[in-house]
């Protein structure tokens, strides 16, 4: 009887969990990872001038964006969308932090991060660190990046997904490119309740 | 050479074949498509990664995908093996799959190691929702399994 009493709540919670994610994964826009594992951890130079550390964002849902600011194409696409979600979100997203480290460190300072990205929202912090370092974070989240190209105007062709990280620090989502700002709104959330 | 009323069972054979013909494309026509489950899976077996560590040449993943919307619009990914996988558009960790579902028609490219042109593409169309559409849906199909 007293087994009862524990395995009965037990299983009561695991068939909820169960139900829960498969719900959050029939609903979400993004890409699902089931089980979501953690996220790497990464340590590098902030554009705000403070070092950018992901588990100080503990408590807020992690928009994580890989690109460079001579992107042509996709990086301000992706951005512009990140801006108009964050916009639409209003209250919410003080519980949001977009991030967004640089696949070209080589040009990519944290200066010109800063004021690349206070054109899209000033709330962005963008990363930065030696190609070793940054390569280390790419290669822990799959994300590729090639130069392209000789001289001062070469091109880095990068992962153009967007990952989602919860606000315990979970690797939960992948966003692929393309996807309008009202199914960030959703997935975030979604994460965020 | 005999005409065929003089061959009657040739002219049976050649009416039978007709109607089995118009029938299955009318069949094919008609029939709305339905599948048991919308997910399309692709899955890395258990000694993958030591099965090409050893110098063998393993494909799972085909370099072009085809889904289609409403019908088998998502694609399900796994790493059954023991090892950290880059597994189409991203890493997956051993055990972990990843489900991503489509929503809109279209060509979608993604950067996949996997693969010797290190892309991966899924094709997305959309729901065949006339006869003839049926039709060709079905046909191709069945040429892409057989292909």
């Amino acid at each position: 009887m007293r087994y009862a009493t524990r395995i009965v709540p037990l299983c009561a919670y695991m068939l909820l969990s169960m139900t829960a994610h498969a719900a959050e994964a029939d609903a979400l826009k993004a890409g699902i990872f089931n089980p979501a594992r953690d996220a790497p951890e990464f340590s590098v130079r902030g554009s705000d001038g403070a070092p950018l550390i992901l588990s100080r964002y503990r408590g807020k849902v992690v928009v994580l964006a890989f690109g460079y600011t001579s992107c042509p194409n996709v990086c301000p696409v992706t951005l512009a969308v990140l801006a108009q979600a964050h916009r639409k979100l209003a209250a919410l997203g003080s519980q949001v932090q977009v991030i967004y480290l640089t696949v070209d460190p080589e040009r990519d300072s944290a200066e010109r991060l800063k004021q690349y990205l206070a054109a899209f929202d000033p709330t962005f912090v963008g990363g930065t660190g030696t190609d070793a370092q940054m390569a280390a974070v790419r290669k822990s989240y799959g994300v590729t990046a090639e130069k392209v190209g000789t001289g001062q105007d070469y091109a880095v062709a990068h992962s153009s997904f967007v990952y989602l990280i919860t606000r315990e620090g979970k690797l939960r989502a992948l966003m692929p490119f393309g996807h309008k700002a009202d199914d960030y709104v959703h997935d975030i959330s979604m994460l965020l309740n | 050479m005999q005409p065929l009323h003089k061959r009657p069972w040739m002219a049976i054979a050649a009416v039978t074949v007709a109607a089995a013909a118009s029938g299955t494309a009318t069949w094919a026509a008609f029939t709305p498509i339905t599948f048991g489950s919308r997910e399309e899976i692709f899955e890395i077996p258990k000694g993958t990664w030591a099965r090409r560590m050893a110098g063998n040449k393993v494909e799972i993943l085909p370099s072009r995908i085809y889904l289609t919307l409403g019908i088998r619009d998502v694609l399900l990914l796994k790493n059954q093996d023991d090892v950290p996988q880059i597994f189409g558009p991203t890493l997956m960790m051993p055990g972990q799959s990843f489900r991503l579902p489509f929503e809109l028609a279209g060509s979608y490219q993604f950067a996949c190691t996997a693969h010797a042109s290190g892309q991966m593409t899924v094709v997305v169309d959309a729901q065949p929702d006339t006869p003839w559409g049926r039709l060709v849906w079905r046909a191709r199909r069945i040429f892409r399994v057989v292909a």
